[in-house]
């Protein structure tokens, strides 16, 4: 890896580095760092210093950020208005940045409610491969001029350009949560009240699991007084208990900063349907010492294995690799003749990385 | 050559599939925006996806241009044919794939109309969010198209945040897939890229949907003010509560009083302004937000507020308000409506705006508005046969345009740019960004075939017909929001 590390303060800083560079590749606080790991051709041009909220009006439910800005100073600012980013935003306490969870894609447990952040980012400002510093999308809650290219940068890795600064829309925080730990006995089990727990009346906050413990973990959110009869009903249906309020943040936080995986091992995030949970717990059972946590009802698949392993064979569902070892996409992943065209529309020179490297 | 052209498309497709000739035209040369006409060369009519294709292939080997159809209720001339081009209406590709009640997820063909998803998810107890007031005629392809809204964005968000995932067949002719099932994806998002694209990257084909349980209770309150800063004021408070609402309207009282006369909407008496507010979710829910949200009314100055006690009251609180804008449309003999964004603190300032210019401009201006995200609908109304009635309108549509832009909103909210708004995108846009979206385009259709003439400003100029009522709100089908 180069040892150059350039890190701009200004978005205009950000495009002087670029232009500066013939290959570079973006990174924030590493905490992805297979989304990064490319050959040592590409200057590294860092984040961490571009910095800072830039605009933050609670009134309208949106704020601007520097792309380099931490998640945790993001929901710290929010969370003094009562605000948050419904999605969870993941490895926030490990420091990730706010650029870098676009550019990766990912989202955490919220995302059941609401969204994932493609629901929730509303414009950028980036860098494309000619150096040039343009604004896509906009400031406003709701803007339908233009191509949709800050829904194109969410997953994109940092191959199509560099994001300077992002503009998200937000909630107001539901003013009291409780989470239910439920039993189930097997992976079809366990499928079947994600399914039927998502086909409710209740509304559920987040519906996630862990298929090694055979349990379900679902959040309400909302008045107090609502939440002590819909958690009844749900007792009515399966066996469980209520977490207490310490337990429940210990659990959102081990699945919101993936703390449950193998230190220094590798993550998967697989993107799967609700059905195919006992596949993917089979697919798994198979791997020596692999783990997993199912999300979003059944949406998302993050799995773990210890150092230095990966699966052999692709994985049977779009799959990209966070961290550790193996290939970028361990899925299948489809090429189109319109993902090069777009490459070349966005970064003719090839500065930044090819998607597939 | 135009007739050749003609004479290899029908040799392609199984018979009466192409229309062509000025009788079959004319009810394709203009959208919802009935101030534009152009004469395509001819109209396909597919059956199938495969002919779909074989028809873009065709434009695309010939170079012809093509523009997609869905119902034709765009209000920014975005379904506008390009003169000597080939219309591809996509009215009977309008099947369900696939509907999944427990994965939640309904895979349609992209003519289905709006509503006929929803209805076909109905008896699983699940709907399909985006409801455009256009929704029982306007298509799920158009909705992509435009990534239509409606009058619950504020907490469901636009139609791209229920696409997860679209096949089309691009400009070029590549067929794709994007996306899938999942709720989530890996990879850039081609999905949310695809949307809101105005036909300029090829036709969908099928769209795979997500669908939400229906909300077990809906509280919908209607709210009268003297003045309309008080009721704008009365949204900045229920934000301000940490209230998440599932719609939050506002109407004016040229709104009120055209609504009255339409649909004979009953409003609390002498209102300059309505709010509509409803909070929606667990029974258990419901009730503890609306004694928040009664609290809030009491304290702003309401004059009257009411309660829709069951379903039908709510119906007919959302039926003055869904038909506000067709109603206004009659007190006129033609208008304009324009789809603005602005901040929403800053909406009192800008409805001011709106006034003074429109008595500058002598013309009325009626406001009916989804307040919860700022997203602006004045109705300007001019009479066509004076002489400069239709500049004087477009006039004022353009002040108050520039005024979105100034306050740091946005031109189009939902109704898309097509060709009325092409000419603002240079304000706001700079000349890199328009470019890099012109690079994005030729991306997905390097010819340049595929609904040329929109969001970008353009030399050729349609030919200007009168504005008015789409013809199906004459005939009472739809109404605009
Ligand atoms: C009375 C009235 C009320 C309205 N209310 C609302 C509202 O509340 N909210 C709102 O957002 N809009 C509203 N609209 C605008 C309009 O209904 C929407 O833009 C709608 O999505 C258009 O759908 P359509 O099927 O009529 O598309 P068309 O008008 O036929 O086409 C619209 C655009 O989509 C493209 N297109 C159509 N099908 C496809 C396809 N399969 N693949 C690719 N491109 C395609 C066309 O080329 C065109 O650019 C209203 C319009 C009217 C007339």
């Amino acid at each position: 890896m180069s040892a150059t590390i350039h890190q701009p303060t200004t978005p205009l800083e950000l495009a002087d580095a670029i232009r500066a560079a013939p290959r570079a590749i973006i990174v924030g606080a590493g905490t992805k760092p297979r989304l990064s790991r490319v050959s040592e051709d590409f200057a590294r041009i860092a984040t961490t210093k571009l910095r800072g909220i830039v605009e933050y009006e609670p009134s309208e439910f949106t704020f601007t950020a520097l792309a380099g800005t931490p998640l945790r100073e993001i929901s710290a600012a929010l969370a003094k208005c009562g605000q948050y980013l419904p999605f969870d935003p993941l490895f926030a306490e490990a420091g990730a940045t706010i650029g870098g969870t676009v550019a990766a894609g990912v989202s955490g447990p919220g995302r059941f409610r609401f969204g994932g952040l493609r629901d929730f980012i509303l414009g950028v400002r980036f860098v494309d491969g000619d150096g040039r510093l343009m604004r896509m999308g906009g400031k406003v809650v709701k803007n339908a001029a233009g191509f949709d290219l800050p829904k194109f940068f969410v997953g994109s890795l940092g191959r199509f350009g560099a994001l300077a600064e992002v503009t998200f829309k937000v909630f107001p925080r539901a003013q009291a949560t409780r989470t239910l730990r439920l039993l189930a006995r097997d992976a079809t089990a366990l499928t079947k009240i994600l399914t039927d727990a998502a086909n409710t009346r209740w509304e559920l906050d987040a519906l996630d699991a862990t298929p090694g413990e055979g349990f379900v973990y679902a959040r309400l959110a909302g008045p107090e007084e609502a939440l002590e009869v819909l958690a009844r009903e749900i007792f009515a249906r399966w066996p469980g208990a209520t977490l207490t309020a310490e337990a429940a943040r210990q659990l959102w936080r081990e699945a919101g900063e993936c703390a449950w995986a193998h230190a220094g091992g590798t993550l998967v995030k697989l993107a799967i349907t609700p059905s195919a949970v006992p596949a993917v717990v089979e697919a798994v059972s198979g791997l020596p010492e692999a783990r997993s946590w199912i999300s979003a009802g059944g949406n998302v698949a993050w799995v773990s294995l210890p150092p230095g392993k990966s699966r052999a064979t692709p994985w049977n569902w779009p799959a990209v690799t966070m961290r550790g070892a193996g290939p970028l996409w361990p899925g299948s992943p489809v090429n189109y003749n319109v993902f090069r065209a777009m490459k070349t529309a966005l970064d003719p020179q090839g500065r930044y990385p090819a998607l597939d490297s | 050559m135009a007739s050749d052209a003609i004479k290899r498309l029908l040799a392609l497709l199984p018979p009466g599939r192409v229309l062509a000739g000025a009788a079959h035209m004319a009810a394709y040369e203009s959208d919802g925006l009935t101030a534009f006409r152009a004469a395509p060369l001819a109209v396909v009519v597919p059956e199938t996806q495969d002919e779909v294709i074989a028809a873009v292939r065709f434009c695309h080997a010939e170079k012809l241009p093509f523009v997609a159809r869905g119902s034709g209720t765009s209000l920014s001339g975005g379904s506008l044919p390009v003169t000597n081009g080939i219309v591809i209406t996509l009215n009977r590709l309008n099947r369900v794939v696939r509907l999944d009640p427990i994965e939640r997820v309904a895979v349609v063909e992209s003519g289905m109309v709006n509503t006929h998803v929803t209805l076909a998810a109905q008896p699983y107890g699940l709907h399909f969010a985006p409801d455009p007031s256009s929704q029982s005629i306007c298509t799920i392809g158009g909705n992509v198209a435009f990534n239509s809204g409606g009058a619950h964005c504020l907490k469901y968000g636009m139609t791209s945040n229920h696409v997860l995932g679209l096949k089309a067949v691009l400009a070029t002719g590549e067929v794709v897939t994007f996306g899938g099932s999942s709720r989530e994806q890996v990879g850039p998002d081609w999905t949310g890229l695809f949307c809101g694209n105005e036909g300029l990257f090829g036709i969908a084909l099928e769209v795979t949907l997500q669908l939400l349980p229906r909300a077990e209770m809906f509280h919908t309150v209607l709210a009268g003010y003297a003045t309309l800063e008080a009721a704008g004021e009365a949204v900045s408070a229920v934000i301000a509560s940490g209230l998440l609402p599932g719609a939050i309207e506002i109407m004016d009282a040229l709104a009120l009083e055209a609504a009255v006369a339409a649909v004979h909407a009953d409003y609390p008496p002498n209102s300059a302004a309505v709010l509509i507010v409803e909070l929606e979710g667990p029974r258990e829910v419901v009730a503890a937000d609306r004694v928040r949200l009664e609290k809030i009314l009491a304290g702003s100055g309401a004059m009257e507020v009411r309660v829709a006690k069951d379903a039908a009251e709510r119906l007919a609180i959302w039926k003055g308000r869904k038909s506000a804008f067709s109603a206004v449309g009659r007190l006129s003999p033609d208008f304009i409506v324009q789809d603005g964004v602005v901040p929403r603190r800053k909406l009192g300032e800008a409805l001011k705006h709106i006034g003074e210019y429109a008595a500058e401009a002598r013309l009325r201006v009626a406001n009916v508005f989804h307040a919860g995200d700022g997203n602006l609908h004045p109705l300007i109304m001019y009479n066509g046969r004076e002489p400069d009635g239709l500049a004087r309108a477009e006039a004022l549509a353009g002040k108050i345009l520039r005024m979105c832009i100034a306050m740091g909103g946005s031109i189009t909210g939902e109704h898309g740019v097509g060709v009325e708004k092409r000419d603002y995108m240079p304000e706001m846009f700079t000349v890199d960004e328009l470019d890099c979206m012109k690079r994005v385009r030729a991306a997905f259709d390097p010819e340049t075939i595929a609904n040329p003439g929109k969001m970008f400003p353009a030399a050729e100029a349609p030919v200007l017909a009168q504005h008015g009522l789409h013809p199906l709100e004459k005939a009472g089908v739809i109404s605009r929001e």
